[in-house]
């Protein structure tokens, strides 16, 4: 509750800098302010708090992920200065509605009730229909943002359908007194019930981008400034799959027979066709978005195998996940800024004068590819053994599949840098920014080294 | 106290080569650091007694909610093959400096890195703590063949990186399984996973996922496809750490891993193994006898040795696993001398083709000298080290199967026909013209050759030594696996 009202406060304050026309004040205020905000949210830690009548839920483990998104945010706004260097229109709303938009993303890992879930999903959507087409006089930025709004508002309609019928069915929002409702009627649900669950896994799973709702997804991150794609990937992403978790663990857990088939159906068709389409990928910001695309499936693991362990093992994976996919957007960037385009041969011979940004972005695509003994290898390693424990081995065995195909497209960056001839370009990078890149980069090793850190805490 | 020293060292050479700038002092560190290496190494062996058989345990813990510990140790064969890795190690690296090689820091610092996986692999008694290190392993043998490499190296080093790495996958998902099916507290740890209930159904499975990863990276027929060129368009050292070092990760992986867990599986489609073992032998051979390249015929002539290998271990008899022991290091210990004569050829010839060398003896006898002798080894003739490798391998198998002994056996034939065949045809007969002009193998050339020639003699004269090492913790397995 704190945090929420804080990071709002953090907005807030943000555009009342833009007012007074202190722009140069925006990035110290985000940066001093987001860790205050975790402090804020790890004070209640163990103490189960509920507000407004179980409106909001606040356990560890909404703490654990409310605590990460935001440190997540925060290493995107460490690149921020570097990306708005050459910005000269006042940039408070931006920002401003990205701390808006982390505000949802919170509000989605501690709802109690439907309509907070609902109210999450929609501050987030929203901030992100406008930060998609933050770049205005970009055609692709507006061509994002006007197909994220259309099929946003239109799966946002399902989502919200779907809530309406379940409340009918069940006569509450409230996820304890649905959870409930369903163990009573296990037996026997009401069609009305059913097809409410339905359409909130596809409302939820276009908001994920889960295959088959993710269409719009390498579209839109192709065409929303990097920087936010870099958000849209990590932040929107956890969130969302910590709201499916959450959802259906505590909610529905007792009706796992009537949706595991169909989550199941979904977490194979995600990985492989989320890695297979990332072969055919020209540049590496559409192959950054399939590869988001198919890293959902494997979260999607965490969802199917609940038990005591998968709530770490999904807060690991996010983790890995999210700061090696920050690191490559954060060298994306860089190359995008000095060859105006990311296809692969951009990335030719670039590790010549750029040693250390062609190190950091190989150990962030071989951590997402799984190799040990780096973070996403941890990750991917507990993700499985929680999902073998039960019983799921084929799924286990087409995850693995997965990533032996998503090698293929991971490797072309680095066999770009390494191995071809290029022109040999200097990377405009400052001190602060490479320090920054090799602080993501300790920190995925750190996780392969040391999971239990994060493990141990749920 | 001992595995963590070897462990760290090579790990922190490697680091420190990686910020050197200066090419003398990285020479200087890599040397220094490999030979210290060895000279551990020895020292454990010194305090290793041949009594007990699983010594110098390290066992520091990882993950304690999961039971994963990181559990090194050394037994008799993984001292043997350890010894290997450092003795061999040494060599390659004073070897490329006659080389080089651009960027010096990064290709000596992932020499180094890639000991330090080795030794982990070699060392590693937990499911887990294997597979990091296994996969540790191939990302610096892949930025080496690939940045270092040859013509085509992109293509053909992403097939080697595909291929090794899909069939470890397949590992770790058994690693995996096995772990919920060891006994209660689930643990990698390696004798919980000896001790795992299995049906022979499952047992089945797990053998063939195993098998798949090992058979990749051994190479067994007909999963080398990507080994002749690997071997071919990877620089001179990696050629070497590959085949000399590289592949016993997997005939070792059978022994440590498939014959304990999957016995049942074993007497189902051991048979199968074998059968590709032995077939990969003959192909392997015939194939090697029309190569024109000299180091393409090496690799050839490597999946026909190994081959063997592997067919002593499918044998599951005491003979057979003594024979592989043996023939490991024999194997590694000749191939990498055989990679460096190869090299100094080309380096005089400036080709590698067998056509268009002729007579060096002439001009320079040492190196047809030293030539000789590894050759020798490689088909192995008495009191070489092949020899008695080989005696023992087909001796295993002639207990399982005399006529498969007889087939295998044509490896001696074909791997004398085609090995000397190279050697009459480079080395003798009339000089060309370039080769009238070489110079004779220089002392600096010559030193990494001194350590592998006695080694090629010494363990053919005194095999006992090395037999009496390895033989506790095979019996070891022996009993495991009856």
């Amino acid at each position: 509750m704190l945090t929420i009202i804080s990071l709002t406060l953090l907005g807030i304050l943000i555009l009342a800098e833009g007012i007074l026309d202190k722009k140069s004040w925006h990035l110290p205020t985000i940066l001093a302010g987001l860790p205050i905000s975790i402090l804020l949210a790890l004070t209640g830690w163990n103490q189960n708090l509920h507000f407004y009548k179980n409106m909001l839920i606040v356990d560890n483990g909404s703490i654990a992920f409310t605590a990460l998104l935001i440190f997540i945010t925060f290493l995107i706004f460490l690149f921020a200065g570097r990306y708005y260097k050459d910005v000269v229109r006042p940039l408070d709303d931006i920002y401003a509605i990205l701390i808006f938009a982390l505000a949802g993303c919170v509000m989605m890992t501690s709802f109690g009730n439907l309509i907070i879930l609902f109210l999450g999903i929609e501050t987030l959507s929203i901030a992100l229909y406008v930060l998609a087409g933050s770049h205005k006089e970009a055609i692709t930025s507006n061509e994002a943002t006007l197909k994220y709004f259309l099929m946003g508002s239109f799966l946002s309609g399902f989502l919200l359908f779907g809530i309406a019928l379940l409340y009918g069915a069940s006569g509450s929002l409230n996820m304890d007194e649905i959870s409930r409702y369903t163990i009573r009627e296990a037996g026997h649900l009401s069609p009305m019930f059913r097809t409410g669950l339905f359409l909130l896994i596809i409302g939820l799973a276009f908001k994920i981008a889960i295959v088959p709702f993710h269409f719009w997804a390498p579209d839109v991150y192709e065409g929303t400034p990097t920087l936010l794609t870099a958000f849209m990937a990590t932040v929107v992403k956890v969130a969302s799959i910590v709201a499916l978790f959450r959802l259906f663990n505590n909610c529905f857990s007792s009706i796992r027979d009537i949706w595991a088939p169909t989550l199941w159906i979904l977490a194979v068709l995600t990985i492989l066709v989320g890695n297979l389409t990332g072969l055919y990928q020209p540049n590496l910001k559409r192959m950054l978005a399939y590869s988001s695309i198919s890293h959902s499936g494997y979260m999607m693991l965490a969802v199917l195998a609940f038990s005591a362990r998968s709530s770490g093992a999904l807060l690991l994976y996010a983790a890995a996940y999210s700061v090696a996919t920050v690191t490559a957007f954060a060298i994306l960037i860089l190359i995008r800024g000095a060859k105006r385009n990311d296809l692969y041969t951009s990335f030719e011979g670039i590790s010549k004068k750029n040693p250390i940004e062609a190190i950091c972005l190989t150990i962030a695509l071989l951590s997402l590819t799984g190799i040990p003994p780096l973070a996403g290898f941890m990750a991917k390693y507990y993700l499985i053994t929680t999902a073998l424990e039960q019983g799921y081995l084929w799924l286990v065995i087409i995850a693995i599949l997965g990533s032996a195909i998503s090698v293929a497209y991971y490797f072309r960056p680095i066999i770009a840098m390494f191995l071809k001839e290029g022109d040999g370009v200097k990377l405009e990078s400052g001190i602060a920014y490479k320090t920054n890149i090799i602080f993501l980069t300790i920190l995925t090793l750190a996780l392969g080294f040391l999971p239990a850190l994060l493990i141990n805490l749920l | 106290m001992i595995t963590g020293i070897l462990l760290l060292l090579p790990l922190l050479c490697s680091l420190i080569i990686f910020s050197l700038k200066n090419e003398k002092w990285i020479h200087l560190i890599s040397i220094a650091g490999s030979v210290i290496e060895f000279l551990v190494s020895l020292y454990g062996l010194f305090l290793y007694s041949t009594q007990c058989h699983c010594q110098f345990i390290l066992n520091i813990g990882w993950i304690e909610t999961l039971h994963v510990n990181l559990r090194f140790g050394v037994d008799g064969i993984s001292i043997l093959l350890i010894l290997l890795t450092t003795f061999l190690t040494p060599l390659i690296i004073f070897f490329s400096f006659g080389h080089a090689y651009s960027k010096p820091s990064a290709f000596y610092g992932l020499i180094m890195l890639m000991e330090m996986a080795f030794i982990g692999v070699f060392s590693a008694f937990d499911g887990l703590v294997f597979y990091i290190f296994w996969e540790l392993a191939l990302i610096p043998a892949y930025f080496i063949c690939a940045i270092w490499g040859g013509n085509d190296r992109i293509r053909i080093t992403f097939k080697f990186f595909i291929y090794t790495f899909t069939g470890s996958l397949f590992m770790l998902v058994s690693l995996l399984y096995l772990y919920f099916r060891t006994p209660a507290p689930h643990s990698f740890e390696i004798i919980y996973l000896y001790a795992a209930h299995l049906t022979p159904k499952e047992q089945g499975w797990i053998f063939l996922a195993f098998f798949l990863a090992f058979a990749i990276k051994i190479p067994i027929f007909p999963f080398h496809t990507w080994q002749p060129d690997t071997y071919t368009i990877a620089p001179a050292a990696g050629t070497m750490l590959l085949a000399g070092i590289m592949l016993k990760m997997g005939t070792y992986g059978l022994i440590r891993f498939i014959l304990p867990i999957c016995p049942i599986a074993l007497k189902e489609w051991g048979w199968l193994a074998l059968a590709l073992s032995i077939t990969g032998i003959i192909y392997a051979s015939v194939i090697a006898i029309r190569q024109m390249d000299m180091k393409r015929l090496i690799a050839y002539a490597s999946i026909s040795h190994v081959g063997l290998i592997s067919a002593g271990i499918f044998t599951l008899t005491q003979k057979g696993l003594e024979g592989a022991t043996i023939q490991m290091i024999s194997h590694g210990i000749n191939i990498t001398g055989l990679l460096i004569i190869i090299s100094l050829i080309e380096k005089r010839m400036k080709t590698r083709e067998i056509f268009r060398i002729e007579g060096m003896a002439t001009r320079a006898p040492w190196l047809a000298a030293f030539f000789m002798i590894l050759l020798l080894g490689s088909i192995g003739i008495p009191f070489t080290n092949g020899f008695i490798g080989e005696f023992l391998l087909l001796f295993g198998i002639s207990e399982v199967n005399i006529w498969l002994a007889a087939l295998a056996g044509l490896t001696i034939i074909f791997s004398a026909v085609y090995m000397l065949w190279m050697y009459q045809r480079t080395m003798l007969g009339n000089p060309n013209e370039i080769s009238q002009r070489v110079s004779d193998i220089s002392l600096t050339e010559t030193i990494p050759l001194i350590p592998i020639v006695i080694m090629v003699i010494w363990i053919g004269v005194f095999p006992n030594f090395f037999l009496h090492m390895a033989e506790p913790a095979i019996r070891e397995i022996m009993n495991l696996i009856h």
